[in-house]
């Protein structure tokens, strides 16, 4: 009697978790929008795909954009990004309008299966319908390329699908981003830019054990793909605060004269995504950022930044450290800034995350690999200093930091060994 | 996959491995032999080349990591040989063996763009990664600050006279 109740009740548990879990696959509809989608849409979804920076993540070779395939390494193995164009075989090309909609709100796809939340829908839920449809409207304007991503290579039990809606349970509210009536319309176009399309805490807050983002920590700063995308809370770890000037300055041009250049992953984002977004709604993205700062641990100002660059240029006389041999020989050269007036091209590393965050990633990546023409600031290049020591660029790494009055960082080889094997 | 990009204003295209150092692409492809090699590894600055006007390392970068830029070497700093600096050279007979030169000057004249009137210190700090063995440093100093004051004269008296016809 009580091994049969016992059963009934597991059936009825198994049957609801199957229909909870259950998503109806959503075909091709007829009223699939692409005919009816204006020019203006489609112009519209051009530009907010560049403020979601869509591209970067969907596409793996740049002569098949958003064609998708690109590989993301995660703690528990990895991803392949989807092929996004209208291809009906391999991409979205019989997605209906509301299957798209379901999968940037609700993270599932068309065939009902869920998605990873390395695809941000948990931010894309705060994308308005209007900006959806455009968005929709871009995409099925594309060049459909037939491509079919690599199977992700996910380790038990990850790779089961089904077990986001646990995930989606624990982590995921699809309650969307509500205005903030207190702040002005400036800045709530920032908060709907930043925290929906633009999703900017999906690399710039770290994430707990399932990989879903610490919300008590947003902003606080992660490594994602061996880039570090340094805290823009009040935890900042740059002596000058990001303000609204140099936000805008820095996600308008990549650069900023206290705070440097963009780089690795954030160049892509400035260079090729943000450049299409107009200037009203980079100044609003940069008017909310900059109220999650805060008041700088050193003041946050210039004459602060300008001891310290003066600091910078005092040299020892006698027994110098190798590190600050090298730097002499082989940094200061670009690096050197006159103490009132430094410049976002001579990137002043006494006031840059790379060094003064507390993981030492950034500074030791560009380091090794430099950076091209093409990955940071149009134009400029940096050499690649590959060739030296995994001692020599720790040395170097510790002289930078003690001079920018931070601790050493501990884990410097490491971090190098991983990162070289990046370059080969 | 050939690479292009500019070298003294003429494009170029070469067909090598993008890890080739632009050192060895300026030398040994272009066939343009100014620019000197020294260390290999950034060190000494011999190898020092203007890259969108800014003074790099062509040693240690990669030729793929310039694609579509304007490299300027020392021949084409100017057409004639005649920056101020290369005249301030001359005044101050600055060279000895005249090895590390092409980098020095290089290194020099994109200072003047960003520091035009250089301080001793600064000029210390900037330089200080080419190296010279024939230990010109003085007359290397000496050389930047007669060039400096010579360029700021010329652009005074340019903006003197572009204000007198207005
Ligand atoms: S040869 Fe390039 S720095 Fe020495
Ligand atoms: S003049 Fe001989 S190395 Fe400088």
């Amino acid at each position: 009697m009580v091994k049969s109740l016992t059963i009934t009740i597991l059936a009825i548990l198994t049957g609801w978790l199957c229909l909870a879990i259950w998503q109806t696959p959503l075909d091709a509809s007829e009223d699939n929008v692409t005919p009816t989608s204006t020019p203006e849409q489609v112009e519209h979804g051009r530009i907010l795909a560049g403020i979601g920076n869509c591209a970067t993540c969907h596409t793996a070779s740049l002569d098949k954009p958003y064609a998708g395939g690109l590989d993301f390494p995660t703690d528990f193995g990895t991803l392949y990004s989807a092929n996004i164009t209208p291809d009906k075989e391999t991409g979205i090309g019989d997605w209906s309008r509301e299957a798209f909609i379901r999968a940037m709100r609700k993270g599932v796809a068309a065939d009902g299966s869920y998605l990873y939340p390395a695809f941000p829908y948990t931010h894309f839920k705060n994308i308005t319908d209007e900006d959806l449809d455009a968005l929709y409207a871009y995409l099925m304007s594309l060049e459909p390329i037939a491509q079919e991503p690599p199977e992700n290579e996910l380790r038990f039990p990850f790779n089961l699908r089904f077990l986001q809606w646990g995930w989606q349970l624990l982590f995921f509210d699809d309650e969307p981003l509500q205005p903030d009536p207190e702040r002005s319309a400036e800045w709530n176009r920032g908060a709907y830019l930043a925290e929906g399309l633009g999703h900017c805490t999906a690399c710039h807050s770290p994430r707990n054990a399932f990989g879903a983002e610490k919300k008590d920590k947003a902003y606080a700063g992660a490594l994602v793909d061996n880039w570090y995308a340094p805290a823009l809370d009040a935890s900042q770890p740059v002596p000058v605060h990001w303000d609204e000037k140099s936000l805008y300055a820095y996600l308008r041009t990549g650069q900023s004269d206290y705070q440097g250049t963009a780089v690795g992953s954030m160049g892509e984002v400035v260079h090729k995504g943000l450049k299409v977004a107009p200037d009203k709604d980079i100044r609003a993205m940069a008017a909310y950022l900059a109220t999650l700062g805060g008041q700088s641990t050193v003041g946050g100002e210039k004459n602060e930044a300008a001891k310290l660059i003066e600091a910078a240029h005092q040299r020892v006389a006698t027994n110098r450290s190798r590190g600050e041999e090298l730097y002499i020989s082989a940094c200061a050269a670009c690096h050197f800034n006159a103490p009132e007036n430094p410049r976002a091209l001579r990137a002043e590393l006494s006031l840059n995350s790379a060094v003064t965050a507390d993981d030492p990633s950034n500074l030791l990546r560009v380091t090794l690999q430099g950076v091209a023409a093409n990955e940071g600031t149009p134009g400029i290049v940096m050499p690649a200093f590959a060739t030296f020591s995994d001692d020599d660029i720790a040395n170097l790494a510790e002289f930078l930091r003690s001079r920018a009055g931070r601790p050493p960082w501990s884990d410097v080889h490491e971090r190098l060994k991983d990162l070289r094997q990046l370059q080969n | 996959m050939p690479i292009q990009f500019q070298i003294n204003g003429k494009a170029t295209t070469v067909d090598v491995p993008e890890d080739t150092p632009l050192l060895w692409v300026i030398r040994d492809d272009v066939g343009l032999t100014g620019t000197k090699f020294g260390c290999g590894i950034g060190m000494c600055g011999a190898c020092t080349v203007h890259i969108n006007g800014r003074a790099t390392r062509s040693c240690i970068t990669p030729v793929g990591s310039i694609a579509g830029t304007a490299v300027t070497t020392i021949e084409g700093l100017t057409q004639g040989g005649n920056h101020p600096l290369q005249q301030a050279w001359v005044e101050a007979q600055t060279p000895q063996c005249g090895y590390c030169q092409p980098g020095q000057i290089m290194q020099a004249a994109a200072m003047l763009r960003e520091f035009p009137n250089p301080t001793d210190d600064q000029i210390d700090q900037i330089m200080s990664g080419n190296l010279c063995r024939c230990m010109a440093y003085l007359r290397i100093r000496e050389a930047i600050k007669i060039a400096a004051g010579n360029m700021q004269a010329d652009a005074a008296e340019g903006a003197a006279g572009g204000n007198g016809h207005a």
